[in-house]
């Protein structure tokens, strides 16, 4: 297989990447890049990085044929990864894991992370305690209130929470406080960043422990179906489980990778978080790509239902791949997401997580517009993160909860909404 | 260090030096608490001992400010702060005063203008230049480039972690001076200033920085007695911004005296 786009190094990724960081923490960040850099040439380290992943995370995760949700949305046949199935319920835990490896090496002892809808914060938490390290986990206040129960499982899991009422109080602003942070403690603290954004070496390190999905995948589409699929399908936020399973399927022209953005109301309300779909060029955060921003270059608020895609820009390296038009990335609505949500759980008995169900509503979507073509096809749609943690939110969503608010109560407010609001 | 006579900051710092002492560099943020304030707590400033001035650009996300500074700016942004704002300022102070104003803003904000009409601006106003926090030499090709069409200081960071390669790209890249950063932290005051500060300047006069100005922490006189006994310049930013807070344009005025000596 030649290589056109596998493998692609930092810092750059065509016009996008680099280090656009303050002075003080590009020390670390080299110490990062070379330590990485090292270990992954270093069989000891990734010996003790696959053991990790088979006796811990459990994988290789399964790819399960999802026939029933497939025949709601059209014909093709659809097939998801299920990292939803690893160790704290999604792919984050492979990125934090080769990053507590690395910060072992590094000779940190305090490990610190943003998160949005607290899956990685509860990834990095539970990396802390198998490492016997201190965690101090950033998350906006805003986020603190819609997962609540997951800053609940950081702290069982000796974590400490710091909900960030700055700005937005969104995942945006939970990183900002965690860089405020580690250029404080750089000394003893390794920052775990949970995508594929921000400065050079993390786009690169974070993807690279994220490719074991789309290498599994691959093996078992092969195993499963004696094809490679036709569509790989996987939502974006900063675009870590992404790129993790386009990585397997890059330089396989034949299959076409879509990226579902968060819509949010719809990308027309200027309520969304589709950074590639309307952003600009520009620099947050240390990386410079796709960003949504006003005229003067300040960052724009993004919205989505999902807090973990609720992010105004993207990893440089999706950035690159949509220039290149090797990648194909579109909005996905609140509504939209939520009707694949309901779907998957009443076809098929698996909750995913409401940042995954943008991904299967793009694949149902394609499906759709594929018609009867669509027979022959295959999609491989990459089921993030498992639901668990977004039951209040879907409750919400879909009216399930008891009227807390007795003078709202209409006849049919005991009647689930499912199925209709969508 | 480009060693450039036009350099409006390595004159005011020089200026100083003649005097006998290090040059005093105060911070505000643009348009707080409101533009015409701001501008009078910018004269009050530099009237009563600063040598220069920076005027800080609200920000979305600023990563190395403090909570005084972000809780200002962020105020300043909900008011529908506009960034033409910053040039009728620069002017503005420019004009009444004569002094050195430098404008600090983290780099998207010049990047979205694009960095040679930002450039522009800034000389239209009078400005002296920028200092940018979160931009390294490594990746501030086209702000060199715009900075030299149009003459003006760009001042890059060096830091404790700095390697001596480090520090000299930074030196090299800087005209004006180079900012020493005193501590690794965010903006505000603290009680003492630390040692890594003297280490910061010695490493970057080693590298060939002819003139290195130190911030970040520094609130109190003997701060800038200690630090102005090996830098050339001293900055001070959150323990204005306070002033400015709870006092208004007299308070900095107040303070300015009480830091540069003059009371």
């Amino acid at each position: 297989m030649t290589t056109q786009y596998r493998d692609a190094a930092g810092p750059y990724f065509g016009d996008y990447g680099g280090r656009w960081m303050p002075e003080s923490l590009v020390a670390a960040l080299d110490e990062v890049a070379d330590t990485f850099a090292k270990a992954k040439a270093d069989p000891e380290f990734t010996q003790e990085y696959f053991r990790l992943c088979r006796e811990y995370t459990g994988r290789p995760s399964l790819l399960t044929e999802v026939k029933r949700f497939a025949a709601e949305a059209g014909r093709a046949r659809i097939f998801l990864k299920r990292e939803d199935l690893n160790h704290t319920g999604s792919h984050k835990i492979n990125n934090v894991l080769g990053q507590a490896l690395i910060a072992r090496r590094l000779g940190k002892t305090r490990l610190i992370a943003e998160t949005g809808a607290g899956q990685h914060g509860v990834a990095t938490a539970t990396a802390a305690a198998l490492f016997g390290m201190e965690c101090v986990v950033y998350m906006g206040s805003a986020d603190t209130r819609r997962q609540a129960l997951n800053v609940a499982r950081m702290q069982l899991l000796g974590a400490e929470v710091i909900p960030v009422d700055h700005g937005a109080q969104t995942l945006k602003d939970a990183i900002n406080e965690a860089l405020r942070d580690w250029v404080a403690s750089v000394d003893t603290t390794h920052y775990v960043l949970g995508t594929v954004a921000g400065p050079h070496p993390f786009p690169e390190m974070v993807r690279w422990f994220h490719q074991v999905i789309g290498e599994e995948a691959r093996e078992q589409i092969l195993a499963q179906t004696g094809r490679l699929p036709d569509a790989v399908a996987a939502c974006v936020g900063g675009g870590s489980n992404a790129i993790g399973i386009f990585h397997g399927f890059l330089d396989d022209p034949d299959v076409e990778l879509f990226g579902y953005e968060a819509g949010g109301d719809g990308v027309a309300t200027g309520r969304h978080a589709s950074a590639i779909t309307l952003g600009r060029s520009g620099v947050l955060h240390g990386a410079r790509s796709y960003l949504m921003q006003d005229e003067d270059g300040q960052t724009v608020d993004s919205h989505s239902i999902s807090a973990g895609l609720d992010y105004p820009s993207v990893g440089p390296q999706h950035a690159y791949l949509s220039d290149q038009g090797r990648v194909t990335y579109q909005p996905v609505t609140d509504a939209e997401c939520m009707s694949a949500f309901e779907s998957l759980c009443r076809t098929e008995g698996i909750i995913p997580a409401i940042e995954s169900a943008h991904a299967l509503a793009g694949a149902a979507r394609l499906s759709a517009e594929w018609g009867s073509e669509g027979a022959a096809k295959v999609i491989v749609v990459n089921l993030s993160g498992r639901g668990d943690k977004d039951v209040a939110t879907a409750a919400e969503w879909f009216d399930l909860l008891p009227d807390q608010d007795t003078e709202d109560q209409s006849e049919d407010s005991g009647a689930p909404n499912i199925g209709v609001q969508a | 260090m480009t060693p450039t006579p036009q350099s409006k900051s390595a004159a005011a710092i020089d200026a100083a030096a003649g005097e006998g002492r290090s040059a005093f560099i105060g911070y505000l943020p643009a348009g707080y608490p409101d533009k015409e304030t701001s501008i009078q707590a910018a004269i009050a400033l530099i009237e009563n001992g600063a040598d220069i001035l920076e005027v800080g650009i609200p920000y979305s996300d600023p990563v190395m400010d403090g909570p005084v500074i972000q809780q200002a700016t962020t105020e300043v942004l909900a008011r529908g702060f506009r960034i033409s704002e910053v040039f009728d300022i620069v002017k503005a102070v420019t004009d009444a005063t004569g002094a050195a104003v430098l404008v600090m803003t983290y780099y998207n904000l010049i990047d979205r203008m694009g960095a040679e009409e930002f450039a522009r601006r800034l000389v239209e106003a009078g400005g002296a230049g920028a200092i940018t926090p979160d931009l390294i030499p490594d990746e501030a090709q086209d702000w060199i480039a715009a900075t030299d069409k149009y003459g003006l200081d760009r001042v890059f960071l060096s830091a404790p972690t700095s390697s001596p390669e480090r520090t000299q790209l930074v030196a090299q890249a800087s005209r004006g001076f180079v900012y020493g950063v005193s501590i690794m932290g965010v903006t505000g005051a603290r009680d003492s200033v630390s040692d890594l500060a003297a280490q910061v300047v010695r490493a970057s006069k080693a590298a060939g920085a002819q003139r290195v100005c130190v911030g970040l922490g520094v609130s109190a006189r003997s701060h800038v007695e200690e630090i102005g006994s090996y830098a050339d310049g001293v900055i001070v930013g959150t323990a204005l911004v306070t002033a400015l807070r709870d006092g208004g344009a007299e308070a900095v005025g107040q303070l300015a005296r009480e830091l540069s000596g003059k009371s």
